[in-house]
């Protein structure tokens, strides 16, 4: 077992203009990376002697509508041989948001960036079924952007009770 | 019920068929397991020991909707689920009830968004609704004992 070395030098020694950015905060190391590029870095930290991240916990979208870029991916890291995590960013563009998919580096990658997909709207290329996984199949919109609608249905209070009543589908058995 | 003052003593009862079907119908009604979330605990503890199903004749919960004759939807229903809901409604054969049980069962709940059924009778005909999150074992007694109510009522010419 070797001695564990330091993602971010690693990283900008062999990767050197993959990398746009490294941030540091309160323990929690993000290293922003070109999304393009995604497969190599991520091939690069499971793969070397001495970074290890084997172990692909979670990938979360972030919205962050009206700024431009508006999307940003996270992987979360964790490498179980030297027990510390990593997280690699990347930001996307609002129209058109794409980039290679991971499930060649880790296949658990396959569900989390379905649902990527379909919560947001971000599409994986390369990926072996892009399809929704949450919502029904033949569903319009991303729930989770920020500019789909918050509530569903009006409420239904004593003064518009009927009103809304005949509105609502109600089964005939 | 008739007759049966005098005949009382010789072991024989009258009474209409509708009152001895309808009787037959509500003793022995076989709830399906539909429980979803977490009126699902409460369904269960309502099974269990203390506030007793057996005792109104559902002895246990089937699995299959082929055999049984009444669904407590006890849950959420999301809308991905809804399909299966109403796959499982239509192979129960009939006479078959539905008791919506919670409040997110019968009206969506605090959940009003894309993802919940708001009221489960978006999907299937409900028979008794059950209000509480979740609702307490004795209120699910009760809407049972309500729906028992509703059986009473039917008739016969109702059924051709």
């Amino acid at each position: 077992m070797q001695t564990p070395l330091d993602p971010v030098d690693l990283a900008k020694l062999s990767l050197k203009d993959a990398v746009l950015d490294v941030v540091e905060f309160r323990g929690e190391t993000t290293i922003v990376v070109d999304p393009q590029r995604i497969v190599e870095v991520c091939q690069f930290f499971r793969d070397t002697e001495g970074l290890e991240y084997i172990f692909l916990s979670d990938i979360t979208a972030v919205d962050y509508f009206p700024k431009e870029p508006r999307f940003a991916l996270c992987y979360h890291l964790y490498s179980m041989l030297y027990t510390r995590r990593l997280r690699i960013k990347v930001y996307l563009p609002s129209d058109d948001p794409r980039l290679p998919s991971v499930t060649s580096v880790w296949p658990s990658a396959d569900w989390e960036e379905r649902e990527a997909y379909d919560m947001m709207g971000i599409h994986f290329e390369g990926h072996p079924s892009l399809r929704r996984i949450l919502m029904p199949a033949d569903w319009e919109g991303h729930p989770q952007r920020k500019d789909y609608p918050l509530g569903y249905e009006q409420v239904q209070f004593s003064f518009n009770f009927d009103d809304i009543d005949r509105l609502k589908p109600y089964a005939k058995d | 019920m008739g007759v049966a003052g005098k005949l009382g003593n010789l072991g024989v009862v009258t009474t209409t068929l509708e009152a001895a079907i309808n009787w037959g119908r509500t003793k022995s009604m076989w709830p399906m397991l539909f429980g979803l979330a977490c009126c699902a605990i409460e369904m269960m503890s309502t099974q269990a020991s203390v506030y007793d199903l057996s005792r109104f004749g559902m002895e246990l919960m089937r699995a299959s909707p082929r055999q049984s004759d009444l669904m407590i939807v006890a849950g959420r229903v999301t809308r991905k689920m809804a399909p299966v809901l109403r796959q499982l409604y239509d192979q129960m054969p009939d006479p078959k009830y539905v008791i919506s049980m919670g409040d997110c069962a019968s009206c969506g709940g605090i959940f009003n968004n894309y993802a919940i059924v708001q009221g489960v009778d978006e999907v299937v005909p409900v028979d008794v609704y059950v209000a509480g999150c979740p609702p307490r074992p004795e209120q699910l007694i009760h809407g049972i004992m309500t729906l028992h109510e509703k059986v009473k009522t039917q008739r016969i010419a109702d059924w051709a």
